[in-house]
């Protein structure tokens, strides 16, 4: 299951409409090992395309870096599908290599960038083989437990 | 002659689950070698064709710097360099790739 908080799913919604008709994409990185969504960074689609997202070389190397500096991972990794249902391509899931991500798909495919429910949808890719998952939107994370 | 090599975590089963590791070379076609030596498997997750090319949805940094900029597999490497591999983040609603 992922956990979000609202105030994040509604960065990644309004991202995707932002976006539209091309593809939105970013992560949320999160305190290593603890699956917490906690930090929202929206990311450039240097593919800047309707059918094709990806993270330019040199923000992606920098982003992990900040990561790397801060003990944080990749929690979620988030895109858009603007015209298709948000469930992941066969292009989604050659490209998967975060095994601890949840993917999140969110589809702009019925109001494109004018308010109305998108559908967001968040998955598990691992070894080519996808498992949806619930998505439980919460007004905060809870408090981190201390290890 | 060590250099530092990251590695991403879809990587690590070949290295024990070591996040970095070192290796040799005095060029990246060279490094890869010796870490194909020494982790057996890799090679083949960072290039690919003949003559071999980096994978299309594979970056290799060295301090820094995204290899396709820097002569990709012939980039010159030595002691001390920092070796960055990173997979692409990305993909997209069509299959035609």
């Amino acid at each position: 299951m992922l956990t979000i908080a609202r105030e994040t799913y509604d960065a990644i919604v309004a991202h995707a409409r932002r976006d539209h008709p091309d593809e939105a994409c970013g992560i949320v990185a999160g305190p290593e090992g603890t699956d917490r969504p906690e930090r929202f960074v929206p990311m450039v689609n240097a593919a800047g395309s309707p059918t094709f997202y990806e993270f330019d070389s040199t923000e992606l190397l920098a982003l992990y870096k900040e990561m790397w500096a801060r003990d944080e991972e990749p929690v979620v990794i988030y895109h858009s599908h603007t015209a298709t249902e948000a469930y992941p391509s066969r292009t989604d899931i050659g490209l998967a290599n975060e095994p601890g991500a949840h993917y999140v798909l969110v589809s702009t495919r019925e109001h494109g960038p004018d308010e109305g429910p998108v559908e967001f949808r968040s998955f598990r890719i691992v070894d080519g083989e996808v498992t949806e998952e619930e998505v439980a939107v919460v007004d905060a994370l809870p408090a981190r437990s201390t290890p | 002659m060590a250099i530092e090599v990251r590695v991403p975590t879809i990587l690590r089963t070949y290295t024990d689950g070591e996040k970095a590791v070192t290796g040799e070379g005095d060029s990246l076609a060279a490094l890869i070698a010796d870490l194909e030596a020494r982790h057996p498997g890799i090679k083949e997750r960072l290039v690919e064709g003949e003559p071999e090319q980096l994978r299309r949805f594979v970056n290799v940094y060295v301090n820094d710097e995204d290899v396709r900029f820097t002569g990709g597999l012939e980039t010159a490497l030595s002691d001390g360099d920092q070796v960055v591999v990173l997979p692409a983040v990305a993909g997209g609603a069509t299959d035609a790739r």
